[in-house]
């Protein structure tokens, strides 16, 4: 028999499988990076434990019924006006700091609020209280939340800029980039407990 | 004249013989960066709530994921606040087993590092979310993260 030569195997249509297969990855393809609100947990306080006591003046209450209506300090607010309101009331500046480790902060010298003797002494004594109903829908729980996390950062955009010439979040970002720097850390710091978050979840109401 | 005619007679086709092989590179690329999702779905997709000041969970391995929204299955009734743990749908009671059993995947020195990732439909009730939180308070998994969509107000 007349051994023909071997005949090239076509692999014109090679492309068109694999670019179906292309395709397929492409389409099947989640890039989701998972984002969301992030929130410490306070520690189980044990049994014997006595909350200490708090000024009322210190104490921005956020109550959210279960029609998702929003009672702040006593009064009706939309949502869109929280964020106003707690800058105001963490911003005030009315009094003297906390003391802590035997070193007093003393008086707020950053703060531009209106320094009211009804409102909060100082940002690192002003806690957020967030009350709401177990009917309360999860959106706008999470909507309020948001809205006071908003207060905090404007407050810290604020003092960095007027601080280190350089927004907040750019100045984080350097940070993380390199966070063996030290003078980015104490910036960061400093920033932080100037204006600490301190949002508390009280136990929700039936 | 005649020399023009002999180039187009002469027009060589474009070699694609190089085409599999840039496919083949994407296909490639695209087969290792899937990720299919580990858990199938017992409860519909959850709408989630947006936000603005949101911040991405890095490190994946260390993020366990709790689902609460509404079950497809009918049996389990139409509230928002129905809670899928793996892949079965459980009640707040299951959280601390579960969050123990995802501690014993990674070693010890990143536990305080993980972070449980709540992803909830925004009709849940906040009752069902502080359920959760007082459970997870419990076995001092205290970083959490509300997922939410990144989104101007």
């Amino acid at each position: 028999m007349a051994r023909r030569e071997n005949p090239e195997i076509n692999a014109g249509s090679m492309a068109d499988i694999a670019f179906l297969l292309l395709i397929f990855f492409l389409v099947t393809t989640t890039m989701n990076v998972d984002s969301g609100v992030s929130k410490k947990l306070s520690e189980k306080p044990p049994a014997d434990y006595v909350p200490p006591v708090i000024k009322e003046k210190n104490i921005f209450e956020v109550n959210i019924n279960r029609n998702n209506e929003l009672l702040v300090e006593g009064e009706r607010m939309e949502i869109k006006d929280l964020k106003e309101a707690a800058i105001a009331f963490i911003d005030n500046g009315g009094g003297v700091g906390k003391v802590e480790n035997g070193v007093a902060s003393g008086p707020c010298d950053y703060c531009r609020g209106e320094r009211s003797e009804a409102s909060s002494d100082h940002p690192n004594k002003a806690i957020i209280s967030v009350q709401s109903d177990r009917l309360t829908e999860y959106g706008t729980y999470l909507t309020v939340q948001n809205e006071l996390l908003r207060a905090y950062a404007e407050l810290r955009n604020r003092l960095s800029l007027e601080k280190f010439q350089i927004p907040f979040a750019e100045l984080e970002e350097a940070y993380k980039d390199n966070s063996n720097n030290e003078s980015l850390k104490k910036k960061v710091d400093f920033i932080k407990t100037s204006y600490p978050q301190i949002i508390s979840d009280a136990e929700p109401t039936n | 004249m005649s020399k023009f005619r002999k180039k187009k007679k002469g027009m060589p086709a474009v070699n694609t013989a190089a085409l599999p092989d840039i496919v083949f590179m994407l296909l490639f690329f695209f087969m290792v960066t899937t990720t299919m999702r580990e858990t199938s779905l017992l409860i519909d997709a959850p709408r989630l709530p947006s936000a603005s000041e949101v911040k991405k969970l890095e490190h994946k391995s260390l993020v366990t994921t709790i689902y609460v929204g509404k079950a497809k299955e009918a049996k389990y009734g139409t509230s928002y606040n129905r809670i899928q743990l793996n892949d079965k749908i459980s009640t707040a009671d299951d959280v601390p087993a579960f969050i123990i059993n995802a501690r014993t995947k990674v070693s010890e020195a990143e536990i305080p590092f993980m972070t449980t990732s709540i992803k909830a439909d925004r009709e849940s009730s906040v009752g069902t979310i502080t359920d959760i939180r007082l459970k997870l308070r419990d076995v001092n998994a205290l970083k959490v993260s509300y997922s939410a969509s990144k989104g101007v107000e």
